[in-house]
């Protein structure tokens, strides 16, 4: 965000003084209020304010999304040149040819240097409307805000906060002050939608903000939170026996399943939507698995959920909706815990309610998050795991022998469009207990007629001879370049590492994280314990089989585990291939503009 | 001889299906075999020590040719030659003590006694027994016989008694030597694992957390022995996949009221970094230091050592094999059915056979072993004590004479198929061209199994592993 702001405070002219203030916003964010908080805190708090107000509620273009507020979706650009809606880009995907070589491009070479100054470009062409207004304009914006949301905290929404803007920034709370004052006195009914409407356009750059640092997980060992949080819950958790010493700090896996139970409350369970009742039925049962399929799906049962969605009387849009999906979530968590993907997307989905104008409409404005979320599935995860299979055939050679673990999407797509293209090389799939995703993925491979090897992970060293490049897919990556994927594919970078074969990470940017993580212990989810101990197709090994309430025994079923960056050649997402080093510059670089695409 | 040869017959066969594995078993079992083919055998008149030495040799090349994985077949064997020298050495060194002659004994030690004709028996035969190992260092250095005293009592078991120099009665008495030290040493297989878990209390401590991998009997004897001084600690079994042998260690560990993790072989990399200790069983041990140890263990080695954990095998003395290892991964392994990973029936659907040129789409590989190479072993646990890697060779060196190393390749060339015989597997044997699909289909799956052998074997192994199937012809 550095790179963003310096032509802008410069030429802008705008006090560091209030930046200072909290409201650390990139330009974009801190302009919002204005054509958001249209005439409300304007009219309210200042004449000189309802003029610095319209410049850029003049920006808005009837039917699509303010320009001021999103930046030139760099995406579109780059990947649908011309064609920036959903549709366009979407038709054009289909179209083999280009998708392989038109997005890559102007990403490929795109190193952080080039993308600051692409970045630049952007911002000074969406800039000179805004750098119309001039510094008495700008100031009364300003000071309008201010004033209407020191107004905001006096009513006593948040009076701690207010104290500490004020101990921040005497002079503007001064002023601030003063202009409150002859606020409350003259339109008291005023302020306090306005008040409310700031809370909800300009909390999320604070949110956001606070979010640079992730907020700590909910641990499960703290008896206090549980208790709480089980009273809230929908699906009824049992607790779970022998649970592991080690991990009582995660939910454990409910014993048995909660199906039947949930299935008949569907019709007792009121506020949720069928849709995101589905998908978290589906979560449950393990239907949809994979964290690309899990998001999705969730996507789309939200998109639904918008569809059907409307705005009971007397509520206001973006808040209800926000709490509505905020309910969804909870349920889908209680379901299953969130991926980070997921998390990533939830946060996506949230900014864009938050981030609607006011001025839309109802149906507008769920239209717009509806497409919203056509893109977001669009450019963050089809489009860019074609830009990641661009990249990552370039890595396959003829007579490759490739090696890869469980069932991975991308690596799939790796693999279809090598054979496709008429690559000559080898699979080895690699497989472990207990989900054995890895047939499946064999099954499919040896349809397409790919030569295929099957082995299981304890014979890794053994078939390690014979690779010549790894490639693993993730479910995540943390910006300290811990790779958090299927457990086992630690194992298998491992090996590769000591027999020095190359190992390709291929991970949508959408996947990146900025937590960061050493062990597989503090963050991780438990499957079922009970599948240990059974085995398919082994009828003969039931020695467990009456042991299992035995207080000496534990089952352990992990899901996750962390690669230490070190294990790792490379990483290959949509932003082109990287060491894992980069990962930080991705996360940092490139967050904000996943918020908003 | 003919009288044994009923019993090799079936012994082979036994190891040919595989119907007999685990060190142990094999160990024990080969030891009363050679036991029996002493006890069994005629003493000529002269060079009894000689010909008894062929007679094992020959058992054993057979023994070795039927399983060469099995390498406890030929420690065994191994021994009982060392054995057989020895018997012989000390009974001459009595005979030249008792009778204050010259004694006669092989021609392989005659040039010996040529050189020290003044020498006093003892040290006669202490140097004789010498010359049995590798030279040590001490003699290396001073170049002057020095007796050592004998680490194994099963040597120096006989030579008390039996002063007599008649020469029948001679003959009697080294093949009376040979049977007990041959019993001793089954003692000793039986016993090792005692002696290896005496030693548990001093390697883990209170609140110990333990790694394991698979089963191994060794590993549950030693844990069970710490857990009945009284130490309480946990232990984590991964359940290594394909023979999930840790579930049945942990059902074992739990009746002890061991605390007891169940985890997979895919989350060792996640748990190794909280585990104090790894301690795992092994197949065999080489000579360098490296371990022959079942499939998966390589990669929980890596794992310790990435995080700095104590990799401890624990292995009784027969375990360790003279031989250097050559590409262990593959010419000391054994692919076995891949029926433990795949349905055969499951993915016969997608296979379409008519469009491939005898090279299936799909092939399983499902290898038994694992090589650890010495670098990533902190420690051997043995009846004897606890070794680093690199003094492997000279433990080793303990229990075998040097001449008998290369046992395999003295064998005639009819069965060359041998662990040490050439870097490369010889190719497989062309299946003939009529099979049908499945037949080359799992053929294909075992071409890897069965380059390691040749001929009849194979076609003996694969149907030892497929009982029921029936090859057309």
């Amino acid at each position: 965000m550095d790179l963003r702001r310096p032509p802008r405070s410069s030429s802008g002219g705008v006090e560091p003084k209030i930046r200072q203030v909290g409201f650390v916003t990139p330009d974009v964010s801190s302009e919002p209020p204005a054509p958001a908080v249209p005439a409300a805190a304007a009219a309210a708090a200042q004449p000189a304010a309802s003029s610095a107000g319209s410049p850029p509620a003049s920006d808005l273009s009837p039917g699509s999304l303010s320009p001021v507020m999103i930046p030139p979706p760099r995406h579109a650009d780059h990947l649908a040149p011309g064609s920036p809606s959903p549709a366009a880009s979407a038709s054009e995907l289909g179209d083999d040819e280009s998708w392989s070589r038109a997005p890559s491009a102007a990403e490929l070479e795109a190193n952080k240097g080039d993308l600051a100054e692409i970045r630049n470009d952007n911002v000074s062409a969406s800039i000179p409307q805004k750098q119309k207004t001039s510094k008495a304009e700008r100031r009364a914006i300003q000071e309008a805000q201010r004033a209407a949301k020191a107004a905001a905290k006096e009513t006593g929404l948040s009076g701690k906060s207010a104290g500490t803007v004020s101990g921040a920034n005497p002079a503007m709370s001064k002023q601030a002050k003063s202009s409150k004052a002859s606020q409350k006195k003259d339109v008291p009914q005023a302020a306090s939608t306005a008040a409310s409407e700031k809370k909800v356009t300009e909390r999320p750059p604070e949110r956001d903000r606070k979010k640079d640092a992730p907020h700590p997980r909910m641990q499960f060992d703290d008896v206090h939170r549980v208790e709480k949080a089980k009273k809230r819950a929908i699906v009824n958790q049992s607790e779970a026996r022998n649970r592991v010493e080690l991990f009582r700090h995660l939910p454990q896996y409910v014993h048995g399943t909660q199906l039947p139970g949930l299935e008949s409350k569907f019709f007792q369970l009121e506020p949720m939507h069928p849709s995101v009742y589905k998908v978290g039925l589906q979560y449950l049962s393990g239907e949809v698995s994979g964290g690309n399929g899990r998001c999705i799906a969730m996507l789309l049962a939200f998109k639904e959920a918008i569809k059907d969605y409307s705005t009971p009387p007397k509520k206001n849009l973006s808040r209800d909706l926000t709490a509505k999906i905020s309910s969804y979530v909870s349920f889908l968590i209680e379901c299953r815990p969130l991926s980070i993907s997921m998390g990533n997307a939830i946060r996506f989905l949230k900014n864009r309610i938050a981030k609607l104008p006011l001025t839309l409409s109802e149906s507008e404005a769920k239209s717009s998050l509806q497409s919203d979320i056509d893109r977001f599935i669009n450019e963050k995860i089809v489009v860019a795991d074609k830009v990641i299979v661009s990249h990552a055939i370039t890595k396959v050679r003829d007579n490759d022998v490739l090696l890869t673990y469980g069932s991975s999407s991308v690596v799939e797509m790796i693999l279809d469009h090598a054979h496709e293209l008429g690559r000559k090389f080898r699979v080895i799939v690699v497989d472990s207990r207990p989900k054995l995703e890895g047939q499946g993925l064999l099954r499919r491979l040896v349809e397409k007629g790919i030569n295929c090897t099957y082995t299981h992970i304890n014979a890794i060293s053994y078939i390690m001879h014979e690779v010549t490049r790894v490639f693993l897919g993730a479910s995540s990556i943390l910006s300290n370049g811990t790779v958090y994927s299927r457990v086992g594919t630690a194992s298998v970078a491992m090996v590769a590492h000591a027999f020095g074969i190359p190992v390709l990470v291929c991970c949508e940017a959408y996947k990146f994280h900025e937590r960061v993580q050493l062990d597989s212990i503090c963050a991780n989810e438990l499957g079922d314990p009970d599948i240990i101990l059974k085995v398919p197709g082994k009828a003969d090994l039931g020695h467990l089989k009456n042991m299992a309430d035995n207080e000496n025994l534990q089952l352990l079923n992990l899901t996750y585990d962390a690669t230490p960056s070190d294990y790792v050649s490379m990483i290959i997402t949509d932003y082109g291939m990287l060491p894992p080093t980069s990962v930080p510059v991705i996360v940092r670089e490139y967050r904000k503009e996943q918020l908003w695409i | 001889m003919p009288d044994v040869q009923p019993l090799v017959r079936e012994f082979v066969l036994k190891l040919k299906r595989r119907k007999v594995e685990g060190s142990h078993a094999v160990a024990r079992q080969t030891a009363e075999l050679l036991r029996s083919v002493v006890s069994q055998h005629r003493m000529g008149s002269t060079n009894q020590a000689a010909a008894l030495a062929d007679a094992i040799r020959g058992v054993g090349e057979q023994l070795i040719a039927a399983n060469p994985i099995e390498l406890a077949v030929g420690n065994i064997v191994r021994r009982v030659l060392h054995i057989i020298k020895e018997e012989d050495i000390s009974s001459t060194a009595v005979g030249i003590e008792g009778l204050s002659v010259t004694a006669e004994s092989d021609d392989e030690y005659d040039s010996e006694n040529d050189d020290h004709p003044t020498l006093s028996a003892a040290v006669l035969a202490a140097h004789a027994r010498n010359a049995l190992r590798a030279p040590s260092l001490q003699t290396l250095l001073e170049d002057i016989p020095v007796s050592t005293a004998l680490s194994r009592s099963a040597s120096s078991a006989g030579d008390s008694d039996g002063k007599s120099g008649d020469k029948s009665s001679k003959s009697r008495k080294l093949k009376h030597d040979v049977i007990a030290a041959i019993g001793d040493l089954i003692d000793e297989i039986d016993t090792c694992y005692d002696q290896i878990s005496e030693q548990a209390v001093e390697h883990i401590h209170q609140n110990e957390v333990i790694l394991t991998l698979g089963r191994s009997r060794t590993v549950k004897e030693f844990l069970y022995a710490a857990k009945e001084k009284k130490r309480s600690f946990r232990v984590f079994v991964a359940e290594g996949a394909p023979r999930y042998q840790g579930h049945v260690l942990a059902k074992e560990l739990v009746e002890k009221g061991v605390q007891t993790t169940v985890i997979t072989d895919s989350a060792v990399f996640a748990m190794i970094s909280r585990v104090n200790m790894v301690i795992v069983g092994a197949h065999a041990i080489m000579a360098n230091g490296g371990v022959i140890a079942p499939v998966g263990m390589n990669m929980v080695a890596l794992a310790a050592q990435r995080h700095a954990v104590p990799f401890v095998v624990v292995a009784g003395s027969h375990k360790l094999c003279p031989l250097y290892p050559h590409n262990p991964e593959v010419l000391l392994n054994e692919l076995k059915s891949p029926s433990d990973l795949l349905d055969f029936g499951e993915f016969s659907n997608c296979m379409n056979f008519s469009t491939q040129d005898g090279t299936p789409l799909l092939n399983v590989v499902n290898p038994t072993f694992d090589y650890v190479p010495p670098k990533l072993v902190s420690l051997f646990i043995t009846d004897t004590g606890g070794h680093s890697p690199s003094y492997m060779y000279r433990l080793i060196a303990e229990y075998y004479s040097a001449d008998d190393l290369a046992l395999i390749l003295s064998i005639s060339p009819s069965s060359s198929r041998t662990k040490a015989a050439s870097p490369r597997p010889s190719p497989s044997p062309a299946p003939e061209k009529e099979e049908m699909s499945l037949t080359s289909f799992l053929r294909r799956l075992y071409s890897k199994n069965l380059s390691l052998h040749s001929g009849r074997l194979s076609s003996t192994c694969f149907l030892s592993l497929f009982p029921n199937f029936i090859l057309p012809n």
